[in-house]
């Protein structure tokens, strides 16, 4: 079973207008097992992905299925030989039922037989142990319940390979396991599975082999069992790394931080996005961090600090003095900067310049009738490329055509553009690879140690947090249930803290 | 927001007005109701013309109880004359928006008693359904001025035909005459012919585009006022003369008063009238009928004059000037 | 070596024309090239300009590439602020026709009573430009804040527009003989140039100031492509938007002006028919894409140019009334499908291949 090769691609090449986006790539997918696609943003997992599912056409190479060659040319064809995928951003349409789901677009000609449909939708779910029923909307499922319903109907369309692509970075721990338990069932039936996520720990909880890419070319493949976390890091980056395990110096006078008045003080602070009145406070040169399990409120409490959300009560204080908070532009001028959790939707302004996208706050803080000049926008942009080493062909490159991380470090720009004595940074790791997920943190630590800003962290990876934050707040049923200094600050501890320690 | 609210309110108001007045079911006072369906007098100047003569002729002082209703759509005036229909007026008078679709609405009229005349548009129906039916003849419009233009005596004709909106009854009336006099004259010649769409611009651009193109021309023949205007603008600044004594001859329809003024001044040669005041008519042919007279002419076609600025006075500007 | 200097020089001379086809400008250029081609090879006369006299004995200057920049004046200002309102609501304005009417409409009701000075004509053009920038609010207000589609939202003054122009008059057509007011829309005496061309200039560069002098080109392709970030960076989306239908109706009010003074009346029912397709086309055709976020003014104005540069071609050659639109179309047709980025992909492509192919004869 082992050696029962699924899938084969040999010598893949694809070139876009001035990229070499993959270069003489083989992969070897065999039946039964999780295979772990890595590699940083830009990588070439994607591009991998996509020609794979026959999004783009391949420039060179082969592409055997099953030990026949298969030439995809579409989306169709890949699923024809067997090829399903499930995206990161759930394809499916939320306003129909989870049974219309699984069966659209494919009974061709057939008369839909709903009794059926159903029935079968039914037998699937509890099969592979789904929380969900049959007629019900999509679209009221989590969104890991919604992937699971995604990979059901890739079952069911008896795919051979199925390509998860990111499938975990909006899900809880519990939804991660339940999907393990899924993705292991459908490997015991001989599916091959290509994993492609950030999150080291999945891969070596659930995979057996990994190939690693680099900068479109093909790094190595290896047995799990061969290859320690340090390794993969290092092939990953292509440098020796051990940054990773200790960025943050423990500041025995951590504790002097928070005397005198806070940068930001709020009281009884509620939004109508429906989370209860909370209190916050941070001081000048903090890096606190909002945490709890998704949905638990966290980034509501920052955007309703923000006034990106409708502020309903409490009251604000910025160094003591109350201030009215109505809209993003008032705490922009009182000072306060925020990257929003949704970077695609709320943070980039995708067909704009590298150099528009850093620029666009500090230039409505400005205001309309001040417009930055070219040759002044220019120089900010250069200013942050280069100190945030961002990768871009120019400054007048579409922030749309880069990778997930250097589109974030162009919003952390923008941020940092404006100076602002408080920071939100929300979710600012997600979906962007290690190299520059370290780098985030650190700037976190450097911008309150350095320059004195108060910095508030929000991140799904407990690591992460602990590592970057000397205060946790820590959130469950959009409520604030408690508080850890530094001390008590442990995977542990704040696990039951979240979970509630009482019960 | 108040904007829109007040906006439609008016609307509301407008509404209600309307069909306060179509509703109004008045006792037997000696008027004879008449129910009228019009196009919208925004639609043009002849439409304004004729809406107001209407409105002159069917009044309480002249022996009228007269509704007014206006709409460009077939279906919305068809929903109209069924309004009328049941509240029992005399008369319905109708300007069809589209000339198909009546047959029911018209028969429900005859078994209600009621009698129709059709006014400056006719309909695909059979003629039963009606009384009679007042129309201007487009291609004796036409005729009337191509004649016009043959008497002038010119050696040869150079015409810049602009036309109206292509496929509209009077776009269709007005270039047959002068499309057959080309064709059967070997000194008549379109140096060009194309359409406008009643729009002034449009005239000036097509004209220009000859003056550009050097050819030589000595007649305008624009199917209504404003796109003779429109030519006449691009003559004028390429200074190139018009009208009594000058090099190019300027003909346009429908009677403007302005256009009129034109003629009179000098400035335009030529303008054929579209009479829009069928009211007299309907007035004539209702008086009769009440007193109980046969109508012997279903179709009576308007009389409708051609006028030459060597001959028009400062009266016609004034009766005939819409 | 003489031979490589050469072919290194075709290598980059294509991967210009590479680089070209995927700049913006690249459509109405090419557009405008072809126009100018057909029109050079089948009558070089085409570009003739003469110094002749009007009718008054001013000097005046006549000929096609004359009627062209004259009569796309109107075009030229209208796609300025359908290019703003484009970028930042996401959709067209089809109200511009009628409320062109309006404005004309207004301009004429407050002249015909009164006698034709500088200070009236300039009372009645601020009467109109605040009575157009009301409308345009009113369908900013439907756009911004009530979330209604702009085709909708401004369907109902599309509808409206033209009772409304003729209700300002009392149904009466207004003619103003005072030749006085017909400069705007011809010729000033002793200026051999027809003043709406002055008109657009003018407009264009205020807008360039404005664009320049202002954040307004920045906010209104934010909030175009995401609102949501755009409010987030304290940007007011609702507002932006308004703001871009308030300058449209500006521009609606400049155009009315110069359509009024053309022929010294109006005719509601056909002033400016059609003219906010028109306007839409020369957006798109300026690569612009209607679906809002990016635009590039420049672009739509030498779209707008590129509309009426077909239509005296298409005049010239006297093609026949019932066959113009057709004829437009097919033009229209071939300029949109070119500039769909699908097929720009496919033709960059292309090029590169004869690039890479000549490369390799060459080695």
């Amino acid at each position: 079973m082992e050696n029962d090769v699924l899938l084969q691609l040999n010598g893949i090449c694809k070139y876009f207008p001035g990229v070499r986006a993959l270069h003489n790539v083989d992969f070897t997918l065999r039946s039964g097992e999780i295979h772990a696609l890595m590699g940083e943003n830009g990588a070439g997992k994607s591009t991998l992905i996509k020609v794979l599912t026959g999004v783009y056409t391949k420039d060179e190479g082969k592409v055997r299925i099953e030990g026949k060659e298969a030439n995809i040319k579409s989306p169709q064809d890949a699923q024809n030989v067997g090829i399903s995928t499930v995206y990161q951003e759930i394809a499916l349409c939320p306003n129909l039922t989870v049974a219309e789901n699984m069966f659209i677009g494919r009974g061709k000609g057939k008369i839909t037989n709903w009794k059926k449909m159903n029935a079968r939708t039914t037998e699937l779910l509890t099969s592979l142990g789904i929380p969900a029923t049959a007629t019900q909307q999509l679209g009221s499922c989590s969104i890991a319940v919604q992937q699971m319903v995604a990979i059901a109907r890739a079952v069911d369309m008896e795919c051979k390979v199925l390509i998860l692509d990111e499938p975990t970075s909006s899900l809880d721990e519990n939804e991660v396991a339940k999907l393990f338990k899924l993705m292991r069932d459908l490997k015991a039936k001989g599916v091959g599975i290509i994993f492609v996520t950030h999150f080291l720990d999945q891969v070596y909880e659930v995979c057996d082999r990994i190939t690693v890419l680099r900068d479109g070319q093909l790094v190595g493949e290896y047995v799990i069992q061969d290859l320690p976390r340090v390794q993969l890091v290092s092939k990953m980056l292509g440098k020796e790394f051990d940054e990773m395990s200790d960025i943050k110096t423990v500041d025995p006078e951590a504790e002097d931080i928070k005397v005198g008045t806070p940068v930001i003080e709020c009281t009884g602070l509620q939004s109508d996005a429906g989370i209860k009145p909370f209190d916050f406070k941070i001081w000048k040169g903090e890096v606190n961090g909002f945490t709890g399990l998704l949905g638990s409120g966290r980034s509501e409490c920052v955007r309703s600090i923000f006034g990106a959300d409708k502020v309903i009560a409490g009251e604000v204080k910025i160094d003591g003095k109350p201030i009215k908070i109505k809209k993003p532009l008032d705490a922009m001028k009182a000072g306060i900067g925020y990257l929003p959790e949704d970077r695609k939707l709320d943070g980039i302004v995708y067909d704009l310049s590298v150099k528009d996208n850093i620029i666009l706050a500090y230039q409505v803080m400005k205001g309309w009738n001040h417009p930055i000049s070219k040759a002044k926008a220019e120089e900010f942009a250069q200013k942050y490329i280069e100190l945030l080493e961002i990768k871009t062909a120019s400054s007048e490159t579409p922030i749309g055509q880069l990778s997930g991380g250097n589109q974030q470090k162009c919003i952390l720009a923008r941020w940092l553009l404006t100076d602002p004595k408080y920071l939100i940074l929300d979710e600012p790791t997600r979906g962007i690879d290690i190299g520059t997920k370290v780098e985030i943190q650190k700037l976190a630590l450097k911008l309150a140690k350095e320059e004195g800003k108060s910095v508030t962290f929000i991140s799904s990876e407990l690591d992460e947090m602990i590592r970057t934050c000397s205060r946790l707040i820590v959130m469950r049923d959009r409520k604030v249930v408690g508080e850890l200094n530094e001390s008590e600050l442990t995977q542990n501890k704040i696990m039951e803290t979240i979970a509630g320690g009482e019960s | 927001m108040k904007k829109f609210l007040a906006l439609l309110v008016t609307a509301c108001l407008a509404f209600s007005a309307f069909a306060c007045s179509a509703k109004k079911a008045e006792d037997d006072n000696g008027l004879i109701k008449v129910g009228i369906i019009n196009n919208d007098p925004n639609e043009s100047g002849y439409r304004t013309a004729n809406d107001k003569s209407m409105k002159e002729m069917f009044t309480e002082e002249n022996g009228y109880d007269a509704s007014f209703a206006y709409s460009l759509k077939n279906d919305e005036q068809i929903a109209y004359a069924q309004q009328f229909i049941q509240d029992e007026v005399d008369y319905l008078l109708i300007s069809a928006a589209g000339t198909s679709g009546w047959d029911t609405v018209l028969k429900d009229a005859k078994d209600a008693g009621i009698q129709v005349i059709l006014f400056d548009r006719t309909i695909d129906a059979d003629d039963s359904l009606y009384v009679a039916s007042i129309v201007s003849d487009m291609a004796k419009e036409g005729d009337t001025a191509v004649s016009w233009l043959a008497d002038q005596g010119l050696d040869e004709y150079n015409v810049i035909h602009i036309q109206g909106v292509m496929g509209s009854a009077a776009q269709i009336g007005r270039s047959g005459a002068l499309d057959k006099k080309v064709a059967d004259n070997a000194n008549w010649n379109l140096v060009t012919q194309q359409t406008a769409e009643w729009n002034a611009d449009n005239a000036q651009q097509i004209v220009q585009s000859v003056i550009d193109s050097g050819e030589s021309f000595n007649v305008i023949y624009a199917e209504n006022d404003d796109m003779a205007k429109g030519a006449v603008a691009a003559l004028d600044a390429a200074n190139i003369s018009h009208g009594i004594g000058g090099d190019v001859i300027v003909m346009g329809f429908d009677c403007n008063s302005w256009a009129l003024a034109e003629l009179l001044a000098g400035n335009w040669n030529y303008d054929g009238q579209c009479n829009p005041f069928q009211a007299s008519y309907i007035d004539a042919i209702i008086k009769d009928l009440e007193a109980g007279k046969e109508i012997t002419e279903k179709v009576v076609i308007l009389e409708e004059k051609g006028f030459s600025a060597d001959s028009i006075t400062q009266a016609d500007v004034d009766q005939y000037g819409i | 070596m003489t031979q490589k200097v050469s072919t290194k020089k075709s290598g980059s001379f294509l991967e210009t024309v590479v680089a070209l086809t995927r700049k913006q400008f690249f459509i109405p250029i090419a557009a405008l090239t072809i126009l100018v081609l057909f029109n050079l090879i089948m009558d070089p006369s085409f570009f003739a300009i003469k110094l002749g006299t009007n009718s008054n004995g001013d000097p005046v200057l006549s000929g096609y590439l004359i009627t062209i920049l004259n009569n796309a004046s109107e075009l030229v200002i209208l796609a300025i602020g359908m290019t703003l309102v484009t970028s930042a609501s996401g959709g067209q304005d089809i109200s511009v026709g009628s409320t062109i009417a309006i404005a004309g409409s207004v301009i004429l009701r407050i002249l015909c009573n009164r006698p034709i000075t500088v200070a009236n004509m300039l009372f009645a053009f601020l009467v109109a430009a605040i009575v157009s920038m009301i409308f345009g609010a009113f369908n900013g207000v439907l756009v911004a804040y009530f979330k209604i589609q702009p085709m909708i939202a401004t369907l109902i003054l599309f509808t409206a527009g033209r009772s409304i122009a003729a209700w300002i008059n009392n149904n009466t057509l207004p003619v103003i003989n005072d030749p006085t007011f017909a400069y705007f829309g011809n010729f000033i005496p002793g200026i051999p140039v027809p003043t709406p061309f002055f008109i657009a200039a003018i407009c264009v560069i205020i807008i360039t100031l404005v664009l320049k002098f202002t954040t307004l080109g920045l906010y209104s392709q934010a909030v175009g492509i995401n609102p949501s970030s755009s409010r987030l960076n304290g940007i007011d989306p609702a507002k932006v938007k308004l703001i871009t239908y308030i300058i449209l109706g500006l521009c609606v009010a400049v155009v009315g002006l110069i359509k009024v003074s053309r022929i010294s009346t109006i005719n509601y029912s056909v002033v400016a028919k059609d003219i906010e397709m028109d306007a839409i086309l020369a957006v798109a055709l300026g690569g612009n894409s209607l679906g809002g976020g990016k635009f590039n003014m420049a672009s739509s104005i030498m779209g707008a140019y590129i509309i009426q540069f077909l239509t005296t071609t298409l005049f010239k050659f006297k093609v026949e009334s019932t066959a113009l639109p057709a004829y437009k179309a097919i033009v229209v047709i071939i300029l949109v499908v070119l500039s769909a980025p699908v097929v720009r992909e496919k033709m960059s492509a292309f090029w590169k291949k004869v690039t890479s192919k000549s490369a390799k004869e060459a080695a």
